[in-house]
């Protein structure tokens, strides 16, 4: 017979090597953990629990809900589509009389109001008046306000009476709900955010490819010239990266606004007449020129790090074996950048999308892109909820774009630097 | 040792003083702000000692609304208008302002009777009228210069570039205006669907020759630089120009946007007494007067108007420059807050709409 305890190894002190071997790897596994736990901490505090919140909003709005738990109770126990009876017009005031309470019919009417426009001052003005309603109620207010009947208002609260909804998603893909509940595009004229996500995505794209073309020779000249003159030369790339965006910005109104230098040159050559300046800023043109320059060292480091690693022999190589320069460049050349020219272009585009400060500056009417529609739902409109919708469409979006990416390209394939 | 101990005793000090002794106040920046620096802060502190700190921003309106949300209120008083000072005070933003504690006029007359309609809100007390008026550069037009809001829309007679705000309620009732609207019916135009593709049909006549501008100091400027040879601007502001800085600026009075300027305290702000002290002293008759001297905004206060004298060069008389005159009221759009309040989200939508189409 053989001795079960005899054939587990075991240690000096008599434990078994495999749990020793378990606690020991447990112990640097921990203390790993430690040393990254302020990081880790860091970024789930400023990132990923603000960005998290924020975007939570886009599904959830209790600003209505919360202030109406008798309107909530009566949409819960009647379908929709009933007839408002005195029950719910009884929920109604007693709502009202709970808002007048807690001052919260303005920021109620403003949620019910994003719906249906001219609604916001029903709810704050038949707030004032909740205390000296009497029974019957149905008729008490609809005496002081006929615009409760409608029953837009009515599918609107029941809409809202739930603080979770898709509403805001709708609205930011320029859709809405008609009279039977059932989603349709808003009416012309109100559309304006698929058009900017487009309009976003086609300056960003042209934005990277002008980039990719003006920065291509240049990382090529730093990579192939001898160090002290690419050194210098880096300088001249870097210089304008670390100067602050809103300098190279308004730099670029300085130039190219009607009344600027490059207007006024044109003028003083003769090229365009004093009236016929040319329109170069405030409008798409700005943006493009002034995105482009901002994000061009972007791609010109990344192109830059990969040219550096290419052995100029492979080039010398085709060419002694008979190819001419195009071949060389197109099929010896040109593949060995492809991760370079991934990673800046993936860098660029990427950022192009999100760019907010220079198209408000310089973009005029035509010039804007999504991110300052964001931004005015933020700070002008208030309605963060909107806001927040249309930003975690963009992200979506951009993480589409990146599975693409990954998938076509390989994001193994990227070099950063 | 011992001194750093000093030291350090007497930063801690410092500290805790100017903590308890600062009132902060956001305002919108630029000739206003400075106005309100001469003609509020200094007597203010010089009064109790207690220091007040100017911030700017575009519309004071964001950071309290973003500050009250995030519950970390860092300013005491805020310059707002009178629809944000009803769309935040209903959503329980804002300290209630009892208007009986504000000090009566030097005659007796309570505060209540003595500031103008409107001027006192459940939270805001109006401290300025203000009007958007249509400013031009008169060395651009030599051959006659602009009288109307219809000369504004006028490209032929009138050529150049325009400057205009890239919101709704400061260009939707210009356009109606110019379009042969009364100033009195404006919002029974503007709250019909046919009012308001009236109103874009008339700003479409223009949209292209519009340089958009966003912060009131922007319009002097693209005036200054030739970038437009028109635009609307706040009076004050372009009064600024003219007179302190000697522009060749000239103003259109028709079709101007009278609007009311107001001071509110925001809840859990941090030094609430001391703020409430600053308001009541800020919306005096004396001192809504005094800031007539510096910016050429109208005071909210009947009592202010006949101490409203000369301007800060002494040679100035400021009445015709106010936009409560009553010769540059003749065709004036009065700001209707509860319109504001229930139509800027759908209007704004729209404008974006047009603006980005």
């Amino acid at each position: 017979m053989t001795d079960v305890s005899a054939s587990i190894l075991t240690t000096a002190d008599g434990k078994p090597l495999k749990a020793a071997l378990a606690a020991s790897q447990a112990r640097a596994r921990r203390k790993a953990f430690m040393l990254v736990a302020p990081l880790f901490l860091f970024v789930v505090i400023t990132f990923v629990i603000p960005i998290g919140q924020m975007l939570f909003q886009s599904v959830y709005n209790d600003t209505f809900s919360a202030t109406a738990p008798a309107l909530r109770q009566w949409f819960d126990e009647n379908p929709p589509g009933t007839e408002p009876d005195e029950a719910a017009y009884a929920a109604l005031v007693s709502d009202l009389r709970l808002m007048r309470e807690e001052r919260s019919a303005g920021a109620a009417g403003t949620r019910i109001n994003y719906d249906i426009s001219g609604t916001r001052s029903m709810f704050t003005g038949m707030a004032r008046k909740a205390d000296k309603l009497e029974p019957p109620y149905k008729e008490a207010v609809l005496a002081e306000d006929k615009k409760w009947d409608n029953p837009d208002v009515w599918r609107a609260m029941r809409s809202a009476s739930s603080p979770f909804t898709i509403d805001f998603y709708l609205a930011a893909l320029d859709m809405t709900r008609d009279e039977t509940g059932s989603i349709v595009g808003v009416k012309e004229g109100q559309a304006v955010y698929k058009m900017l996500f487009g309009r976003t995505l086609f300056l960003s794209a042209l934005i990277t490819v002008m980039c990719m073309a003006l920065a291509f020779p240049i990382a090529h000249m730093l990579a192939t010239l001898p160090m002290a003159k690419s050194n210098l030369l880096m300088i001249l790339v870097l210089l304008p990266f670390w100067t602050s965006l809103l300098v190279r910005t308004t730099s670029w109104m300085v130039l190219l606004q009607s009344q600027g230098v490059v207007n006024d040159f044109l003028v003083w050559a003769g090229i365009v007449g004093d009236d016929g300046r040319i329109q170069m800023m405030y409008n798409q043109i700005g943006t493009v020129v002034a995105m482009t320059h901002i994000l061009l060292p972007f791609m010109v480091l990344p192109l830059y790090s990969v040219m550096r690693t290419i052995p100029p022999s492979y080039v010398r190589a085709a060419r002694s074996l008979g190819a001419t320069s195009w071949t060389a460049f197109r099929r010896i050349y040109l593949p060995q950048t492809l991760p370079g020219i991934g990673a800046g272009a993936l860098l660029v585009f990427i950022l192009a999308v999100g760019y907010y400060i220079t198209p408000a500056l310089v973009g005029g009417a035509d010039g804007q892109l999504i991110s300052n529609l964001i931004a005015f739902h933020m700070q002008k409109s208030l309605n963060w909820s909107l806001a927040a919708a249309l930003a975690a469409l963009l992200l979506g979006g951009i993480l589409i774009l990146y599975w693409l990416y990954d998938r076509l390209v390989g994001i193994d394939n990227m070099k950063l630097g | 040792m011992k001194k750093m101990l000093i030291l350090s005793t007497a930063l801690v000090a410092t500290g805790f003083a100017a903590s308890a002794q600062e009132v902060v106040v956001v305002s919108w920046g630029g000739a206003y702000e400075a106005s309100q620096v001469e003609a509020y802060n200094k007597p203010f502190t010089e009064k109790t000692g207690i220091k007040v700190t100017m911030v700017a921003a575009d519309n004071p309106a964001s950071p309290l609304k973003a500050q009250v949300e995030a519950g970390n209120v860092t300013a005491d008083v805020f310059d707002i208008e009178v629809s944000d000072a009803i769309r935040l005070c209903d959503e329980g933003a804002l300290v209630e302002i009892d208007p009986a504690i504000l000090p009566p006029a030097p005659d007796g007359t309570p505060a209540i009777d003595d500031f103008v309609d409107g001027a006192l809100r459940d939270c805001a007390v109006a401290n300025i009228v203000w009007g958007t008026v249509i400013a031009y550069d008169t060395t651009k037009f030599p051959n006659g210069q602009p009288m109307t809001a219809a000369d504004f829309f006028d490209l032929e007679g009138f050529p150049g570039k325009r400057g205009l705000p890239k919101n709704a309620k400061r260009t939707l009732y210009l356009a109606l205006i110019a379009d042969g609207v009364p100033a009195a019916e404006i919002y029974d135009v503007l709250g019909t669907d046919e009012g308001v593709a009236r109103a874009f049909a008339k700003l479409d006549t223009i949209k292209d020759s519009v340089v958009w501008w966003e912060a009131g100091a922007q319009p002097p400027q693209l005036l200054a630089d030739g970038e437009v040879t028109m635009s609307t601007v706040y009076n004050g502001r372009i009064f600024d120009a003219i007179v302190a800085e000697g522009k060749p600026f000239d103003i259109v009075w028709d079709g101007q946007y009278m609007d009311l300027d107001m001071f509110a305290i925001p809840k859990n702000s941090p030094n609430p007494e001391a703020a409430m002290e600053y308001l009541k002293f800020a919306t005096d008759t004396e001192r809504l007067a005094g800031q007539a001297s510096y910016i050429s905004y109208g005071p909210a206060r009947k009592s202010s108007a006949a101490l409203v004298g000369k301007y800060k060069d002494g040679v100035t008389d400021m009445a015709p420059h106010m936009p409560t005159n009553p010769e540059n009221m003749q065709n004036a759009v009065l700001d209707d807050p509860e319109f504001w309040a229930d139509h800027d989200v759908e209007l704004n939508e729209l404008f974006n709409a047009w603006l980005a189409g």
